[in-house]
């Protein structure tokens, strides 16, 4: 596939401690520092030692062959799973004992790689799902349609068209979310993502079954959301042309460990990672 | 590419037109303007039964249909209701025995009533809401029966305005008002189809309105995706336990209607049966269904009058009906068979033609 | 002292009978993942059929109850293709429905046939009972059957789930049904076994229950029903050593309960015990954990 899609290089600075960040992203606090993060599964070391550090509107990607640990790195962060060793800080806050909501509110949002939407509701009603906590009222406002009902659901209307907007989707605002294709679906699960107002994005294989055509778009809208959100955005994702062309830090993970860190091009040149991919070169080969 | 467009809210508006349209149809008949039609006798005393049934089952579906728990217990909370909404009527009486306060004490006992259910709905809601599935299913049919035992056990009578309890000991001084095993006695009746439709319009007005708020669309996710709901920041107990308790709430109020349509009520009128009526009302109206609901509770109300002819065969042909009404509606072969049959007929008769 | 040792013959006797049921309700749970509601009624089926072949067909007693497995293991099976089969894929739900449906309909048939007064039912076995401490200890001969039934049962379908090989076809649906059909397991065929089993232990412990406490109506099967439910998830439903130890405490429980808290708050006594091991173990005592993959 000819690669349209071009991205500005990034300079990469050391983070201070473990890691790089963009340049731009240097001079403030990063957005996720994890620490030494690990967890078991009856013995099973599933992930172990994992640090990382994700500038502040850093676009990351978290690549790995199947069964390498990214989703349970994603299930750890969002605080599905409880680690059993490390720290994850998230906008310098330590996010120990905290369970997914509390983690939400503090700023992180995801996407599943099995979609995961509220397929019998409408697609505005997703977004509305997604604005709960940025746009309230009481439930007795709603029960008995106070004033601030009309205005917090007039504002949630406006506020989930415009977001729907971002991928040109507002037309299907009247939908049932489970009667979208399967492209729209995961714009759709991003978008819901996005309406809890988040300061890191997880995406987990956000391009996942969709055509090259439709990858491209989803490329340039990645990096759309981080310009106008300002926010960082840690993606796992299969496709090497979409990982290699938007992230602008990379981080390998292998049996639950990271194995390599750094850019698009010095991922593709490292030996490891390589033999991770493709296996070990026997002797005699060539 | 086919996609689904979404209902708008206008079904809202029928279900709404359809309960005040049965409920002018029924005070028409009952003061004889239409001709030809008279309600009979028992038709008229199940009446208020039928409120409180649609009440009691527009209540479950929020916690079964809306919410997605399984609940076996929702009797539990009409019985608290009808005694605590009696004791309160009687106490009025009682406490002011010269003054005409029947819509007070009507209002009251309602209110009591949903106040009761609502903290015992709280209180069971923090064990409850911890399981999922079928275990919580079992938890709500153990919380049920635990009322009703201990409703077996507990006595009140009225002094003038003063009111004394007493667990397991039935010797009392004063009017005894609810007397262990023998239930609520000499309850003055206040229960009046009007009230019974003002009730079922406010359950309405709540269920709907709840579900078409912020609050509901929360509910509706946890049901649909837990998971997901959480990682968008939807506090899963806080929504879970709200329904939950609106649910035992206008269930309670329910019970006080009910109680106060009889002179005597007993522990025992809400056994797990009554649980498990109401939620053959809900799955034959069908799940989420508020509309379905309404209509179920009253047919199936009054199917069993209709069926009265029928004599020791009528329970028999109800629980027929359901068996074949569930396998008609649920079974893919069952359906299949009968689109098939349905198909042939309409061949057959244009091969007549032919 | 030796009151307190009576009571616990009691409950030990009442609490095999709900063992008894439980098991039945344990597997059908466990195989078809359904509440099957109307098993405490194929129990009072079973003992109003045993009822029926002594008192008016002049059957022995023994006999009596061979005809009531029969026909309650051929009710099961029937009850399933009917009623339960069709909805293989429909919603938990629908099915729990259904089987409240079919409970009713064998209450009212029962109603039908029977009629509405309660039957005194006589023992089935009738041997006397053992009398130690100079009178003050009476073990009647129903307990001593009812817990050497519960024993045997109980072993035998250790025995026959661990090493037959229907018993494992039985085990493997359970697991995965899917998995299993692909194994080439008859699945229908299992699930049928399944119920015939349950409902034929169904009619054992009805004609033990009915036994120890003679009074037999169309709606005797719904509580011990509710209440051997109730034992199997106590115990961890699908587990046959939960089974046992569910229906046995259960059923201590049910009697220390009544004698020494209040008659009248024995039976909220149980649940009361059943959603406390509920709360600590939310799958029952010997259940297993279950993860939900994210």
């Amino acid at each position: 596939m000819t690669q349209k899609f071009k991205r500005e290089p990034v300079k990469m600075v050391p983070a201070p401690s473990h890691g790089i960040l963009p340049e731009r992203d240097a001079l403030s606090r990063p957005v996720l520092e994890t620490r030494n993060l690990g967890i078991d599964f009856g013995g099973l070391h599933a992930v172990e030692d994992f640090n990382l550090i994700i500038g502040k509107t850093e676009i990351a990607g978290l690549i790995g062959p199947n069964g390498a640990g990214k989703t349970t790195v994603f299930n750890l962060l969002t605080k599905v799973y409880q680690p059993t060793i490390g720290t994850i800080l998230v906008n310098g806050r330590d996010t120990a004992g905290m369970n997914t909501v509390q983690a939400n509110k503090l700023g992180i949002a995801r996407t599943f790689q099995n979609i995961r939407l509220f397929g019998n509701m409408s697609v505005e009603d997703n977004v509305r799902i997604g604005l709960h906590n940025q746009i309230g009222y009481s439930t007795a406002a709603g029960i008995f349609r106070l004033p601030s009902f009309f205005r917090g659901e007039r504002e949630q209307h406006e506020r989930a068209l415009e977001l729907l907007s971002l991928f040109d989707m507002q037309d299907l605002a009247d939908h049932q979310a489970d009667s979208l294709p399967y492209g729209a679906q995961r714009k759709l699960e991003i978008v819901r993502a996005l309406a809890t107002n988040p300061s890191l994005l997880l995406l987990d294989e956000p391009a996942a079954g969709m055509n090259p055509h439709e990858t491209e778009e989803l490329m340039e809208n990645i990096a759309r959301i981080r310009d106008k959100f300002k926010i960082a955005i840690l993606l796992i994702e299969h496709d090497m042309n979409l990982v290699m062309g938007i992230c602008e830090g990379i981080c390998v993970l292998n049996y639950g460990r990271i194995i390599a860190k750094g850019t698009a091009s010095e991922i593709q040149q490292n030996p490891t990672v390589i033999e991770a991919y493709l296996g070990k070169r026997k002797e005699g080969q060539a | 590419m086919k996609m689904k467009k979404f209902k708008n809210l206008s079904g809202n508006l029928i279900t709404y037109a359809m309960v005040v349209v049965a409920f002018l149809l029924c005070e028409l008949a009952l003061s004889g303007m239409i001709d030809g039609f008279k309600m009979s006798r028992s038709l008229k005393g199940q009446l208020v039964p039928i409120c409180v049934y649609i009440v009691m089952a527009v209540s479950l579906n929020l916690t079964v249909g809306i919410s997605g728990e399984l609940s076996l217990g929702h009797a539990g909370f009409m019985s608290l209701g009808a005694f605590s909404g009696i004791l309160f009527s009687q106490w009025l009486l009682s406490a002011f025995p010269q003054t005409d306060l029947a819509l007070v004490r009507l209002v009251g006992a309602l209110i009591t009533g949903g106040i009761v259910a609502a903290i015992a709905g709280v209180l069971i809601g923090i064990p409850v809401l911890r399981l999922r599935g079928d275990y919580l299913a079992i938890v709500t049919l153990a919380f049920g029966e635990i009322i009703r035992n201990l409703l077996n056990c507990v006595y009140f009578s009225l002094e003038g305005a003063s009111v004394h309890f007493s667990f397991l000991d039935p010797n009392l001084p004063g009017t005894v008002v609810i007397n262990g095993p023998m239930g609520a006695i000499g309850v003055k009746k206040l229960a009046s189809f009007e009230a019974g439709f003002l009730l079922v319009l406010f359950t309405l007005v709540v269920v709907l309105n709840l579900i078409n708020s912020r609050s509901g669309r929360a509910i509706m996710a946890i049901r649909d995706n837990r998971i997901a709901a959480e990682s968008v920041g939807i506090h899963v107990t806080k929504y879970r336990m709200l329904a939950f308790v609106i649910s035992a709430a206008l269930a309670g109020m329910a019970g006080a209607l009910y109680g106060l349509n009889y002179s005597t009520v007993q522990a025992a009128k809400f056994k797990f049966d009554t649980s498990i009526l109401v939620l053959v009302f809900v799955v034959l109206g069908g799940i989420g269904n508020i509309r379905g609901s309404i209509i179920a509770a009253t047919v199936l109300t009054v199917l069993p009058e209709m069926l009265r002819d029928f004599g020791t065969y009528r329970m028999l042909i109800y629980a027929i009906v359901l068996i074949v009404v569930m396998l008609a509606t649920n079974s893919p072969m069952l359906r299949s068979t009968l689109d098939g049959l349905a198909g042939k007929l309409k061949n057959a008769k244009e091969g007549d033609k032919a | 002292m030796i009151q307190f040792l009576s009571y616990l013959v009691n409950g030990i006797s009442l609490g095999s009978v709900y063992a008894i049921i439980a098991l039945g309700y344990s597997m059908v749970y466990g195989i078809a993942k359904m509440l099957n509601f109307a098993h405490g009624d194929v129990i009072m089926v079973g003992a109003f059929v045993s009822f029926s072949a002594t008192q008016y067909w002049g059957m022995s007693p023994l006999v009596s109850v061979v005809v009531a497995v029969a026909v309650c293991t051929l009710l099961g099976i029937l009850i399933e293709r009917l009623a339960y089969k069709p909805l293989r894929s429909a919603t938990s739900l629908a099915v729990l429905i259904t089987a409240i449906g079919m409970s009713w309909l064998l209450q009212n048939l029962a109603l039908l046939i029977w009629g509405a007064n309660p039957k005194s039912f006589t023992s089935i076995v009738n041997l006397g009972s053992i009398v130690l401490f100079d009178g003050q200890l009476r073990i009647t001969s129903e307990a001593i059957v009812t817990v050497l039934a519960n024993i045997v049962i109980m072993l035998v379908l250790t025995q026959f789930t661990g090493k037959t090989k229907m018993g494992k076809a039985m085990r493997a649906v359970s697991e995965d049904r899917g998995a299993a059909e692909l194994m080439g397991i008859n699945v229908n065929a299992t699930i049928s076994m399944t119920f015939a089993i349950g409902s034929g232990l169904a009619a054992i412990a009805g004609v033990l229950l009915c036994s120890a406490y003679p009074v037999l109506m169309p709606t005797t099967g719904s509580m011990p029903g509710i209440k051997a439910f109730t034992a199997a998830v106590f115990g961890g439903i699908g587990s046959i050593p939960g089974a046992l130890i569910g229906g046995l405490l259960l059923g201590i429980i049910e009697i220390l309960g009544k004698a020494y808290v209040s008659t009248e708050l024995g039976d909220a006594l149980v649940f009361a015990v059943l959603i406390i091991v509920l709360l600590v173990k939310p799958t029952g005592l010997l259940g297993k954990k279950v993860h939900e993959k994210v």
